[in-house]
């Protein structure tokens, strides 16, 4: 088995990364795959709460990587989602305490093993994106539909390509809907024409997110939620699968036009 | 100021329109490192440049980046001015 390593990053802060993260891993797990995600913000760490599983960690990502414990004794396994698995980040190191070799080393062992290995991503441009792309055969790029977080996408995607881990493919999320209707939000369309990028997934702003991030429990697993159903369709794309993009029409109503799969940018 | 800047862009205008405008220049210039200032600096060298061979408007002259997908093109646009017969 070889798995593959998918690297969740974005420019600006604060987007969604560790979100996407716990759902795409959730989600590929719920379709039978075995999966590991692993906290690459080091000093920083989250996808431990967003899953859950902050309760369980013994030791993390550094301990792996400075030989203190043996790679499974690091792996937290998931009781809802037995195909699913977490190797947490340090919080009391920062990003300098690992290399990009030392990622792709990890990464390679990980592959025999699992059909997926998740990164969460710093933000950023620094020493920790370049750990987390390391290691990447398939790099998605978040951004939310405001002007910053756009721009810092671009510079982003610049990178990826530059570290020949491209072509980046985009996620963008916490869309919402009313206000790009109304004119006052940027639209998938004119992101992805800025961008000139190959779009994977488009997530509407649920607030259902924060409900089942308190709870610790990813929002696939929640059947009715718009974002839960986004982030499925995102996980099905990952793993070569078709699946249309519904989004929102100027006039029409809630996830209704369907849109290409690939913009290749210009006018 | 909201009324000059309501002159500016128009004051019908959605703030999504704006907020594209303005990343369209701002990724210009981001993408290739290249300064407003430089491109005057380029246009002023272009415009001497051509100028020694042939008759130009030069008030007329404009180079501007556009893009192609995520590659950047410098196009220049140099009016030529009529040839004048030799007296
Ligand atoms: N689709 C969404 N709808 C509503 N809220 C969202 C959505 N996606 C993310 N959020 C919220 O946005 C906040 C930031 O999300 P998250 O922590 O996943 O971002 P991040 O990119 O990992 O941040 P950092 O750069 O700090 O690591 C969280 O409060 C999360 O619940
Ligand atoms: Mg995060």
């Amino acid at each position: 088995m070889t798995g593959k390593v998918i690297t969740i990053t974005s420019g600006k802060g604060g987007v969604g990364k560790t979100t996407a993260t716990a759902n795409l891993g959730a989600a590929l797990a719920d379709l039978g795959h075995k999966v590991v995600c692993i906290d690459a913000d080091i000093g920083l760490r989250n996808l431990d709460v967003v899953l859950g599983l902050e309760n369980r960690i013994v030791y993390d990502l550094v301990d792996i990587v400075e030989g203190r414990c043996r790679l499974r004794q690091a792996m937290i396994r998931d009781k809802r989602l037995p195909e699913l698995f977490l190797i947490p980040a340090a919080q009391t190191r920062d990003k300098s305490a690992i290399s990009p070799s030392d990622m792709v080393t990890l990464a390679d062992d990980l592959r025999t093993e699992f059909d997926f290995i998740l990164l969460d991503s710093p933000a950023g441009i620094e020493r920790g994106f370049r750990n987390a792309i390391a290691p990447a055969d398939i790099v998605l790029v978040l951004t939310n539909p405001e002007v910053s977080a756009v721009r810092d996408a671009d510079r982003i995607i610049g990178l990826i390509e530059a570290e020949e881990k491209g072509p980046a493919r985009l996620i963008i999320n916490r869309i919402k809907p009313e206000m790009v209707r109304r004119g006052d939000m940027l639209g998938v369309d004119d992101i992805l024409e800025l961008l000139a990028v190959q779009l994977i997934g488009l997530v509407p702003d649920d607030e259902n997110v924060l409900l089942s991030t308190n709870r610790g429990l990813p929002i696939v697993l929640d059947g009715k939620s718009k974002a839960g159903q986004a982030f499925r369709n995102i996980a099905r794309r990952v793993m070569g699968e078709e699946v249309p993009f519904i989004h929102f029409d100027e006039t029409g109503g809630f996830f209704s036009r369907i849109t290409r799969l690939i913009r290749p940018g210009g006018n | 100021m909201p009324g000059m800047l309501d002159r500016l862009f128009g004051r019908d205008r959605k703030s999504a329109h704006l907020a594209k405008e303005r990343l369209k220049l701002v990724l210009v210039h981001d993408r290739t490192d290249i300064s407003p200032g430089v491109m005057e600096l380029m246009k002023d060298d272009l415009i001497a440049a051509i100028s020694r061979h042939i008759d130009i408007d030069a008030s007329d002259v404009r180079i501007e980046m556009t893009d192609e997908g995520r590659v950047q093109r410098l196009i220049a646009d140099i009016p030529l001015r009529p040839s004048r017969r030799r007296s």
